[in-house]
């Protein structure tokens, strides 16, 4: 059965003084920002500015990096994260059940099939659990993927532009379904869609330049998911939106 | 699948009937070009011989088949995970294909004899280097997010390997795996050829001096039948296999289409 909240412990992740360079050009230099515990923060930006990077960072995907990362709890943060890339990356060849339990496999521990089968009916797969990836639709099969993050319930979640690729009435709905099943956990959502960041962000960072900076925006009024149609929504997404649009060029 | 079957009866019986009819028109003596009754009739007369040498050519093509692609796979395995394996091994290997495998048929016969072993040398020295190719290359470009969602879990590079990178590579080792049936018998006639004491390269090439055309035509009857059925098997096998792969070439026939 999903965890509590209480039971996760969030805590702060700061990362301080980060340090990276793609062929010799600075995408970022003494770079740094918090991820505030429980919360979702959103970052946005330009797209070659270097957030996918930043994720990666925190994710420990860069080997060689400059950058301190401190949990709130003094911890490392190495083994308490959970990751989830812009397609599903679910492996085609094995079940839903299978790639919701993959994490286990991959540690070698015996994968608890009762709980991935709860996590599938949580994203509301239930009964999906023998079918292969290429047989479900965008929208399920990045269902399966959520799925699969919350099976390895942890405290952190880095998702990197993870509802991109699908059509705006089936992002709508998983950007409630995650909000709603991924609540009480430390998320860094790197996004390029505005209204995305505005929907699900308790903090929206926003990252330009050359090197990059990261500029703190206030979110709107409210608790995530909030209501696309909420008086003043589209206010917010214009003035957002042009701020991106200046920090492009 | 009966459909299928049907179409490659009426293709082999229409062949056959072509055949014919190039042996009426252009009036060709039988010692050039037999016809399909002649051919038939050598298949009754040789019976015992062909059948013996059916088996050693069979044997051949099938150790060669399983040498060649265990030895592919192994290496393929072995320069994907081991670094300086790749970085010494593979220039090495990419270099050996300058040498044309058929050139080394009379030394392989020297070496390994008369007998059975120079030739699954030579059909497994053929399949060798297509079914490392294509391994390898799968290993190499298993998709990038496959890998960080991997790193993520806290999976270290032989699990990787093994969960992540093989499975993925399946699909293309399959094609390596096509091209190796395609492949095997090639090797086991040339190095029977070269030089043997039996097989169905061995006995076209005394037929041929013989001039018992209609026994040659006979053998090689035997082979490009084999040589269908053994290309057909493996590929049957491989789709089963990879059935979650999704087909990007649907498939026309009826009855054949995956759910």
């Amino acid at each position: 059965m999903p965890k509590s909240v209480a039971d996760l412990a969030a805590f702060d992740v700061r990362l301080t003084d980060a340090r990276l360079a793609f062929a010799g050009a600075k995408l970022f230099d003494g770079l740094g920002f918090t991820l505030e515990a429980g919360l979702w923060t959103c970052l946005l930006g330009p797209s070659g500015v270097g957030k996918t990077s930043l994720l990666r960072l925190l994710a420990g995907l860069i080997p060689d990096t400059d950058g301190v990362i401190d949990c709130g709890d003094g911890a490392p943060l190495a083994g308490r994260l959970a990751y989830m890339g812009q397609q599903d990356l679910l492996l085609p060849w094995l079940s839903a059940e299978a790639n919701v339990a993959l994490g286990a496999r991959l540690r070698g521990q015996a994968p608890d099939r009762v709980r991935a089968r709860a996590m599938l009916a949580r994203v509301g797969l239930a009964g999906r659990e023998a079918d292969l990836p290429r047989t479900l639709s965008g929208g399920m099969r990045q269902r399966v993927a959520l799925a699969r993050t919350l099976m390895e319930d942890k405290p952190v979640v880095l998702m990197d532009e993870p509802f991109s690729a699908l059509d705006a009435i089936t992002r709508h709905r998983i950007q409630d379904l995650a909000a709603d099943v991924l609540a009480g956990r430390t998320v860094l959502l790197v996004t390029h869609d505005p209204a995305e960041a505005l929907r699900l962000g308790h903090r929206i960072l926003v990252m330009s330049g050359a090197p990059a900076r990261l500029e703190d925006t206030a979110p709107p009024p409210g608790v995530p998911p909030r209501d696309p149609a909420a008086p003043d929504m589209g206010g917010q997404l214009g003035l957002l939106l042009g701020r991106l649009a200046a920090a492009a060029f | 699948m009966r459909r299928r079957l049907e179409r490659m009866c009426i293709t082999a019986l229409g062949l056959v009937l072509l055949w014919q009819m190039a042996v009426w028109t252009a009036g060709m003596p039988a010692f050039i070009l037999p016809g399909p009754v002649a051919v038939m009739n050598a298949f009754v007369v040789h019976a015992e011989v062909l059948w013996d040498d059916t088996l050693i050519t069979l044997a051949e093509i099938a150790l060669g088949l399983a040498f060649g692609c265990a030895l592919g796979i192994a290496t393929a395995l072995f320069i994907s995970y081991a670094r300086p394996a790749r970085r010494w091994l593979l220039p090495v290997l990419v270099a050996s294909q300058a040498v044309p495998v058929f050139a080394l048929a009379p030394v392989l016969v020297l070496w390994f004899g008369y007998g059975m072993a120079s030739k699954v040398v030579m059909a497994a020295l053929v399949i060798f280097f297509p079914v490392t190719a294509a391994f390898f290359d799968g290993l190499r470009r298993t998709e990038p997010g496959w890998l960080d969602l991997a790193r993520t879990m806290g999976a270290s590079r032989a699990v990787i390997l093994r969960h992540v990178r093989v499975p993925a590579a399946l699909p293309a080792l399959g094609s390596g795996l096509r091209m190796a049936a395609a492949f095997a018998p090639i090797g086991a006639i040339i190095g029977e050829w070269v030089g043997s004491s039996g097989g169905l390269g061995y006995r076209m090439i005394q037929a041929n001096a013989r001039v018992q055309i209609d026994l040659l035509f006979a053998a090689l009857l035997i082979l490009a039948v084999f040589g269908v059925l053994l290309y057909y098997a493996v590929d049957a096998g491989v789709r089963r296999a990879l059935h979650w792969q999704p087909e990007t070439i649907p498939t026309d026939d009826e009855n054949g289409a995956p759910p």
